[in-house]
């Protein structure tokens, strides 16, 4: 296990030297989107729009914050990761086309994600589902808000962060996944746990 | 002040207290899972989890940034006054609750997919009424995230299978969850009844304190080796492995139709935010699961 410290925009070169169970912290540009805002900017793509903000090297947080506004400015009060399963429909898409270098969510991502992030030099961070305010204080600020129309959770917020972490590597940009191994896993204790209970398989 | 006007501050405070402090004996089980996990990633988020604890209560902001759908669970007693306007009252303190705590706007239209901005909508918050002898309302506010919602299940099983049936039924939903709700979780397991009296039951099971088993021996021990079973899988704290996975298995049930056996599991994250209070006749008020100052 490595301990990195990237700064965005990131280089694929820079992403391929994680593996999974390194411990990685990110600083500069983040950006939430959850499911509403991947299929805006897929359909923005597939229309030749520019999108608000250019996303090549940046960090995407699946992530629906609470959000105050206090005399015309922006603050995050909590900002915890959501289950990235949702997004699986679109991020290997999301990843090809924007060029994003760092996805961070909880839950763990698929075959689909774990195929492009290899691809093209991705990876996923797991952060710790719930520690909404250990996120939030390594937001610094809210740089601007796009598609507010979608609601507060579905918009897409831009943050600047300071080493927001720790991310666990859980899906690396050669193939591996950390939540698949633990899904193998827990197959092969389902024999012994259904023999415990005294069930049959 | 009137009774509503009492009723909509402690609903209102309910909110407050659920989201930013969880229950004693929800910390105490996340600590003790900490001190127990032998699996490094998964006491890697244990660690982050309790930081997390201490940081919401030092800034006093939510624990987690989806501060669920509101819920309330009501016991009126038969002769309390105004009852018809409590539902009234508890929509004015979700709304304000969105604004000054804050919590998170988590209420959209299913068609329109427009978020209402305030928590409230069609039948939300939703409330749970139970009428009871005397003059007093029991409060009790769930917050439910709705992470651990998506992998709550309901099923027909078989009757012939029994309890062994109930067994499996909670083991591959827990297995199949995996990371998605948050793990640690807390499991309500409600039985029999019909279909949607089991999930009604299994929810409110979610309210029974984690340090309480049920009072009945037989099923006690039942929620004890399911714990222990599903504790085995090794999905453990948010899914990147470990030995905790599920603090505690919360059993309740309903008698049941001969031919059918409904069973349902609702899950809920290691944020397991409650908060009850009761309002007396003479409209003293007492918080019954967090200290006010």
């Amino acid at each position: 296990m490595t301990v990195y410290k990237f700064k965005t925009p990131m280089s694929e070169e820079e992403i391929r030297k994680l593996k999974v169970n390194d411990v990685l912290y990110v600083s500069g540009t983040m950006f939430t989107a959850r499911d509403q805002a991947h299929k805006r900017a897929l359909e923005y793509f597939k229309q030749g729009k520019t999108l608000p903000l250019n996303l090549e090297g940046l960090t995407v947080f699946h992530c629906g914050p609470i959000v105050k506004k206090k005399d015309d400015r922006w603050t995050i009060v909590a900002a915890g990761p959501t289950t990235s399963t949702r997004m699986e429909i679109f991020e290997d898409e999301f990843i090809k086309n924007f060029k994003v270098r760092v996805i961070i969510g909880k839950g763990g991502m698929g075959k689909r994600t774990t195929e492009a992030m290899a691809k093209y030099g991705a990876i996923y961070g797991a952060f710790t589902g719930g520690a909404a305010i250990l996120a939030a204080r390594a937001i610094k600020s809210v740089k601007s808000v796009e598609w507010l129309d979608l609601g507060m959770p579905e918009a897409m917020w831009i943050l600047e962060v300071e080493e927001f972490g720790p991310l666990t590597v859980a899906i690396d940009s050669h193939g591996n996944n950390l939540f698949m191994e633990v899904q193998k896993n827990v197959e092969e204790n389902k024999k012994i746990i259904y023999q415990k209970l005294g069930l049959s398989p | 002040m009137g009774i509503l006007n009492i009723v909509e501050n402690v609903a209102f405070n309910l909110i407050k207290q659920a989201v930013i402090y969880l229950p004693e004996d929800v910390k105490q089980a996340l600590r003790k899972a900490y001190a127990e996990e032998t699996s490094e990633a998964g006491k890697t988020q244990l660690k982050a989890i309790l930081d997390n604890i201490d940081l919401a209560e030092k800034y006093q902001a939510p624990i987690c940034q989806d501060t669920g759908t509101i819920i309330f669970y009501i016991k009126a007693g038969a002769k309390a006054k105004d009852l018809d306007k409590i539902e009234e009252a508890l929509m004015k303190a979700t709304k304000r609750a969105t604004v000054e705590v804050p919590i998170r706007p988590n209420a959209v239209n299913p068609f329109t997919q427009k978020n209402s901005g305030d928590n409230t909508g069609r039948l939300i918050p939703w409330i749970n009424w139970e009428i009871v002898s005397g003059e007093d309302i029991e409060m009790t506010v769930l917050p439910k995230g709705g992470g651990a919602e998506n992998v709550c299940v309901m099923g027909m099983l078989v009757p012939g299978e029994g309890i062994m049936g109930v067994k499996k039924f909670v083991v591959d939903a827990v297995m199949k969850a995996g990371a998605k709700p948050c793990p640690p979780n807390i499991l309500g397991v409600g039985i029999g009844g019909g279909s949607d009296i089991a999930m009604k039951i299994a929810k409110k099971a979610l309210l029974r304190p984690l340090n309480a088993p049920n009072p009945d021996p037989e099923i006690a021990k039942l929620e004890k080796e399911i714990l222990e079973a599903v504790n085995m899988t090794g999905i453990g704290p948010m899914g990147l492995g470990g030995k905790t996975t599920v603090l505690s298995v919360n059993i309740d049930y309903a008698h049941r139709h001969p031919a059918s056996y409904p069973a349902a599991v609702a899950f809920n994250c290691w944020a397991s935010r409650r908060a009850t209070a009761r309002i007396n006749a003479d409209e003293t008020v007492e918080y019954l699961t967090h200290k006010v100052e």
